[in-house]
C-alpha cells in the first residue's frame, strides 16, 4: 500500500494559510498566557499542597470546600481529578501562604494536617474508637489488632500478625486503596474467619482514601525548579543549534530553533487556552516535542542538501518543494504511528500522565507541519535576501550555502509553478 | 552468518537479563520483580527533600569560639568588658556569622591581634574602633563548615532511617552540598512519613546547661520583668517541661557543659519516680564525662537543667561530682521514650533541618500507574504494529520484529543498568516505540523510491539503507544532545525519562539500522532471491 506516490504538491506556494494560522494560534496563546498572567503552574513550579482523595461514590464537591475554606488559613482549590478513572476521585489544593511571617513548608504540612482531620470528621466515624481500614498503614493495623486477636483466642506470632495486616492492606491496594464492602477482604489469604471477625470488630470503613497522592512543595524549590527547566530548555536547543550548524549551516540551524520555538509557544499558549497546567512532566513532554519536531525538521534538510548536491543549477524553491515532496511519505507515516502511541497514551494513560500526553498530542500535530511550512521557508527567505544582496553588491563576502552555492542567482519568486 | 549469531545472542542476553533462568510461573515473577527496578511514582512511597540549617552549625561554632576567646583572652591577662554574636536567622545569611568583642583593652592590642591570628586561623579580625572589634568566618572555613554540617546531618538521618527498619531507603545529598545543604531522602513502599519525618527532623539538640542562682518564675514576661526586660549576656529563657505541664521559666547559660555529642548511648525504659511515666537515659562518652565530673565539681549546690531543643526536660541540683550518666523522665507515651532514645542514640544533628518538599504516593496509585502503563503501552504497540503490517507488508512484518527486540533491549538495558523504571521512564519507552518506527520508515520509503527509479531489489536495499543512514544519525543525535540536557539539568521523573530514551535511542540503531538490514539481506540471499520486494 502506497499514499503518496508521486505527490508533487507546491508545498512552497501555499505557505501563506499555514503561516498565517501559525500567527493566529501564537498570538491567541500569548494573549491568553497575558491575560492569565503567565502560565498556569503545576503544584512543583508555584509550591504548595496538593492530595488526591478517592471516594467511593461522587463526592459533593462544594460541600468539602465550604467545610475545608472555615478551617483552612487560605481558601483551597478542590475540583473533580482532571483524567482521572471516575468521577470519584478529587484534588484538593491549598497555595502558599506568600506573607513571608511563617514557615512556610510548617504551614503546608499543617494544612495537611488539617485536610485530614476535617475530611475524617465529614466523612469518617471519629470518636468510634475504630481504626479507618482505608486510610490505615500496615504497622497501624498491626498495632491495632496484635492484642484483640490474642484475646479472640487467635493463636498468631507477631510476625504473623504483621504479615496478616500487610496482605490486607496490600489487597486493599490492589483494589483502588479502597475497601467499599468489608466482606470484600474475606478473599484475603490467611485471613481466617475468627481473623476476619476481629478485623471487623476493630476497623471501620471510611467511604474515602486520602492515601493516594500527597505532595508538597516549598516556594524555595517552586522557584528553583522553574529556572531549572527553563535553563535545561535553552541548553538543549542551543546545543540543537549548534549540532545542526555543524552538520548543514548556521541558517538552517536557526531555521529549526524557531520552528521548535513556534511548536513550544504554540503548545503552551493552547495549555494557557485550555486552562491546563504546567507541571513538571509537561516540560518532560515539551522538551520530547522539541526533539521530535527537530527530527522531522532534519529529515527534510538532509533531503534539501542531498538534492542539492545532485543537482546544482535548480532553483532552490524548486529544491525544497521536491525535497517536501520526497520525504511526504515518510513524514506522513511516521508522524501518524508517532501519534498513534501517543493517542494511546492519553487515552489510557491515567490521570498521572495526562498533561504529558496531552501536550504530545498537540505537539506531534504542530510539530510536522511546522518543518514543512515554518522550517523550510525561513531558510528560502533567506538565501533570497542573500542572493539580492550578493547581485547588488558581489564584492559582499560569499555567504551563500556551502553545496548549493553554484546555483545561478536569479531573482528569486515564491510563487513558481512546477511541472506536472 | 556472524550477524545472524550477534543478534541471536544478543537477544538471549536480554532475554536473560529481565527474566534470568525461571524454574516456574511464579520464579519467573519473582525474577522480573526483582530485575525490574520500579521507581517511587509506581510502587508507592515517600519522596523526602530537606534542607539542613548550616546557620545553626554556624551560630554553634561562633559560640564555641566566643568560649575559647575568654579563655584565651584571661591566660593573656587581656580585659575584654563582653563578648556576643549575631543571630542569622535563615541559611542565606549563615555566611554574615559575626562575634562581636567590646572594650578590648587598649594597652595589649598588639597581643590581642596575635592571639586571634595564632588561635583562631578561621577568623577574621576587623576593628570597629579602637577598642571594639568584629570577627567574622573566613570562606574557606565557612565552605569547611557547610561540608561537614551536611555530611554529619547525612550520616545521622541515615543511621536514624535505618534504625526504623524501613526497606531500601536513600539517604544522600541533593545537589553541591556548600551552595544547597539539601538532602533527599527516598523511602519506598507504604509506611508513614508523618511519623518518619518527625524522627528525621527531631534535631534533639541535647544539652546540659547550668542553672543561673535565680528562678524558676511562672512565666516568660514574668522572669523578664525582674531582670528589668534585659536578660544578662549569654543567657536564656526556657521552660521547664514535665509531661504536658509546665514547671516554670528558668534563666539558664546558653554555652552548654555537655552537648549530644558527647552522648554515648541511650535506653528506654519505665520511669520508676512516677508510674505510667517513661524515661530515657542515656550515658556520656570518656570525654564528655571527664568535663562533666570536672564541671559539676566545681559547682556543687548549684543547679544543672538538661534541655532538649528548647524545653528543659529536668532541673537538678548538684549533690556531688557527677561522672557519666543522666535521665529525661516523665515521658508520656512508650513510644515517645523509644523515639527519643533513638535520636539520642544515633546522635543529635549538628543543624535543624527543614523540610523543602515532599511527595507521597500511595501503593494504590502506583498498582494503577503500573496498570494504566502497561495497557497504553500495549495499545499503542498493537495499533503501530497493525499500521506498520498493513502499510509495508513483508516488510513490515521486518520492522515489527525489530521494533519488539527494540523495546525487549530497551528493558533489558534497564535492568542491566539498574536504572529505575518511573512513570515518565514507560511514557518514554512508548516514545521510543514511536521513534523507533520512524527509522524503519526513512528506510523503507527510501528503498521504496529507489524501487521506483527501476534499480534492482538488491542495490535498492542497499541504497536505501545507506542513504537513510546519516538522517538517522542526525535524527537520533539532536534527540539525545535535547536527553543529555534534560538529565543534567532535570529531576527526579524528568531523569528517569531521559535516560529511557536515550537507551531506547540507542537500542533502535542497532534494530533499526542492523537487524533490519541482516533480515533483508537473508530474504534476498541464496536461491530466493524474489522477483518483487513485498514492501
Amino acid at each position: 500500500m502506497e499514499l503518496f506516490k508521486k505527490t508533487n504538491f507546491d508545498f512552497l506556494g501555499h505557505k501563506w494559510p499555514f503561516i498565517i494560522a501559525s500567527l493566529v494560534l501564537s498570538v491567541a496563546g500569548l494573549v491568553s498566557l497575558a491575560v492569565k498572567g503567565g502560565p498556569k503552574y503545576g503544584i512543583e513550579f508555584k509550591g504548595g499542597m496538593i492530595m488526591t482523595v478517592r471516594f467511593a461514590s461522587k463526592p459533593d464537591v462544594e460541600k468539602i470546600r465550604a467545610s475545608l475554606t472555615k478551617v483552612l488559613s487560605s481558601p483551597p482549590s478542590v475540583q473533580t481529578f482532571e483524567g482521572g478513572s471516575d468521577q470519584n476521585e478529587i484534588e484538593i489544593e491549598v497555595g502558599v501562604d506568600h506573607s513571608g511571617t511563617k514557615d512556610a513548608n510548617v504551614e503546608l504540612e499543617k494544612n495537611h494536617q488539617t485536610v485530614l482531620a476535617t475530611l475524617a470528621q465529614t466523612y469518617g466515624q471519629p470518636g468510634n474508637g475504630k481504626l479507618d481500614l482505608n486510610n490505615a498503614t500496615t504497622g497501624q493495623l498491626s498495632a491495632r489488632l496484635t492484642d484483640p486477636l490474642q484475646r479472640a483466642g487467635v493463636q498468631l506470632s507477631q510476625q504473623q500478625v504483621d504479615e496478616l495486616a500487610g496482605a490486607v492492606i496490600a489487597w486493599r491496594d490492589q483494589h483502588g486503596g479502597l475497601i467499599t464492602k468489608i466482606d470484600d477482604v474475606r478473599s484475603v489469604p490467611g485471613l481466617t474467619p475468627p481473623a476476619f471477625s476481629v478485623l471487623n470488630q476493630e476497623s471501620y470503613l471510611a467511604p474515602y482514601t486520602a492515601a493516594r497522592n500527597i505532595e508538597i512543595v516549598g516556594p524555595k524549590v517552586g522557584a528553583d525548579l522553574r529556572s531549572q527547566a527553563l535553563n535545561a530548555t535553552l541548553l538543549a536547543l542551543a546545543g540543537m543549534l549548534v549540532y545542526i550548524w555543524f552538520r548543514f549551516e548556521w541558517v538552517y540551524g536557526v531555521a529549526a530553533v524557531i520552528a521548535v520555538f513556534h511548536d513550544t509557544i504554540i503548545t503552551i499558549g493552547i495549555f494557557s487556552i485550555m486552562d491546563k497546567e504546567i507541571s513538571l512532566t509537561v516540560i518532560a513532554a515539551l522538551l520530547t516535542l522539541v526533539g521530535y519536531s527537530m527530527n522531522d525538521t532534519i529529515v527534510i534538510f538532509d533531503r534539501i542538501r542531498e538534492n542539492l548536491h545532485l543537482n546544482r543549477r535548480e532553483r532552490l524553491d524548486d529544491v525544497i518543494n521536491r525535497s517536501v515532496n520526497q520525504t511526504l511519505s515518510r513524514t506522513v507515516m511516521t508522524s501518524g504511528l508517532t501519534f498513534l502511541a501517543v493517542l494511546a497514551l492519553f487515552l489510557f494513560g491515567g490521570p498521572v500522565l495526562h498533561g504529558f500526553s496531552l501536550a504530545l498530542v498537540i505537539g506531534i500535530i504542530i510539530g510536522t507541519y511546522s518543518s514543512v511550512f515554518v522550517a523550510s521557508p525561513i531558510v528560502l527567505v533567506w538565501h533570497d535576501w542573500a542572493d539580492k544582496r550578493k547581485k547588488t553588491a558581489p564584492e559582499a563576502p560569499l555567504t551563500a550555502p556551502r553545496q548549493g552555492s553554484a546555483k545561478p542567482v536569479a531573482p528569486a519568486k515564491n510563487s513558481v509553478k512546477v511541472g506536472k | 552468518m556472524m550477524k545472524t549469531v550477534v543478534i541471536i545472542a544478543t537477544v538471549l542476553i536480554c532475554i536473560f537479563g529481565i527474566i534470568g533462568f525461571p524454574r516456574s510461573v511464579d520464579g519467573l515473577k519473582a525474577n522480573v520483580a526483582r530485575n525490574i527496578h520500579l521507581g517511587l511514582d509506581l510502587k508507592g512511597g515517600s519522596h523526602l527533600v530537606l534542607q539542613v540549617q548550616v546557620q545553626d552549625a554556624a551560630k554553634t561554632q561562633a559560640e564555641q569560639a566566643i568560649e575559647a576567646l575568654r579563655e584565651e583572652t584571661r591566660t593573656r591577662n587581656i580585659i575584654v568588658n563582653g563578648f556576643d554574636r549575631n543571630d542569622p536567622e535563615t541559611l542565606k545569611d549563615t555566611d554574615t556569622i559575626q562575634i562581636n568583642l567590646h572594650g578590648v583593652d587598649q594597652t595589649k592590642t598588639q597581643i590581642f591581634r596575635n592571639m586571634v591570628t595564632e588561635k583562631f586561623p578561621d577568623w577574621t579580625l576587623t576593628p570597629v574602633n579602637a577598642s571594639d572589634y568584629r570577627m567574622n568566618m573566613k570562606n574557606t572555613a565557612l565552605t569547611e563548615l557547610k561540608r561537614n554540617t551536611v555530611t554529619q546531618s547525612l550520616q545521622t538521618i541515615e543511621k536514624r532511617v535505618n534504625a526504623l527498619g524501613l526497606t531500601e531507603p536513600t539517604v544522600q545529598a541533593h545537589g553541591d552540598p556548600v551552595t544547597q545543604s539539601e538532602i533527599l531522602v527516598e523511602l519506598p513502599g507504604e509506611g508513614d512519613p508523618a511519623h518518619v519525618k518527625d524522627i528525621i527532623g527531631a534535631t534533639a539538640q541535647l544539652k546540659i546547661v547550668e542553672v543561673k542562682n535565680e528562678g524558676p518564675w511562672k512565666s516568660r514576661e514574668e522572669a523578664l520583668a525582674s531582670k528589668g526586660g534585659i536578660l544578662p549576656l549569654n543567657t536564656e529563657l526556657r521552660e521547664y517541661v514535665s509531661g504536658s505541664s509546665s514547671g516554670g521559666w528558668y534563666l539558664l547559660t546558653r554555652t552548654p557543659v555537655i552537648t549530644g555529642q558527647d552522648m554515648r548511648s541511650a535506653r528506654a525504659g519505665n520511669d520508676p519516680d512516677s508510674p505510667g511515666r517513661w524515661e530515657t537515659s542515656f550515658s556520656l562518652s570518656q570525654d564528655g564525662a571527664r568535663r562533666f565530673e570536672k564541671f559539676t565539681q566545681a559547682n556543687i549546690g548549684n543547679r544543672l537543667a538538661v534541655v532538649l531543643d528548647t524545653q528543659i526536660r529536668s532541673v537538678a541540683t548538684i549533690q556531688s561530682a557527677i561522672s557519666d550518666s543522666g535521665r529525661i523522665n516523665g515521658l508520656s507515651s512508650d513510644q515517645e521514650a523509644k523515639d527519643l532514645e533513638l535520636v539520642l542514640r544515633t546522635g543529635a544533628l549538628p543543624a535543624g533541618i527543614k523540610y523543602l518538599q515532599e511527595r507521597t504516593v500511595g501503593p494504590s496509585l502506583g498498582i494503577d500507574s503500573i496498570r494504566e502503563g502497561i495497557l497504553s503501552g500495549v495499545a499503542g504497540l498493537i495499533a503501530v504494529i497493525i499500521v506498520m503490517l498493513v502499510y509495508y507488508k513483508k516488510a513490515g512484518l521486518n520492522a515489527v520484529l525489530a521494533l519488539l527486540l527494540n523495546t525487549i533491549l530497551l528493558i533489558a538495558a534497564l535492568s542491566y543498568f539498574s536504572a529505575t523504571l518511573t512513570l515518565p521512564g514507560i511514557a518514554g519507552i512508548i516514545l521510543t516505540v514511536g521513534m523507533a518506527v520512524d527509522s524503519n520508515v526513512l528506510i523503507f520509503e527510501r528503498i521504496r523510491e529507489e524501487l521506483r527509479s527501476g534499480k534492482s531489489i538488491p542495490a535498492a536495499v542497499e541504497a536505501g539503507f545507506g542513504k537513510a543512514w546519516w538522517t538517522i544519525v542526525d535524527t537520533h543525535v539532536t534527540t539525545i544532545v535535547s536527553c543529555l540536557f534534560l538529565f543534567l539539568f532535570g529531576t527526579g521523573p524528568v531523569r528517569g525519562f531521559a535516560v529511557t530514551l536515550v537507551i531506547g535511542l540507542l537500542a533502535n540503531v542497532f534494530t533499526a539500522v542492523f537487524v533490519s538490514r541482516v533480515i533483508f539481506d537473508w530474504e534476498l540471499s541464496g536461491g530466493r532471491q524474489p522477483a518483487e520486494l513485498s514492501i
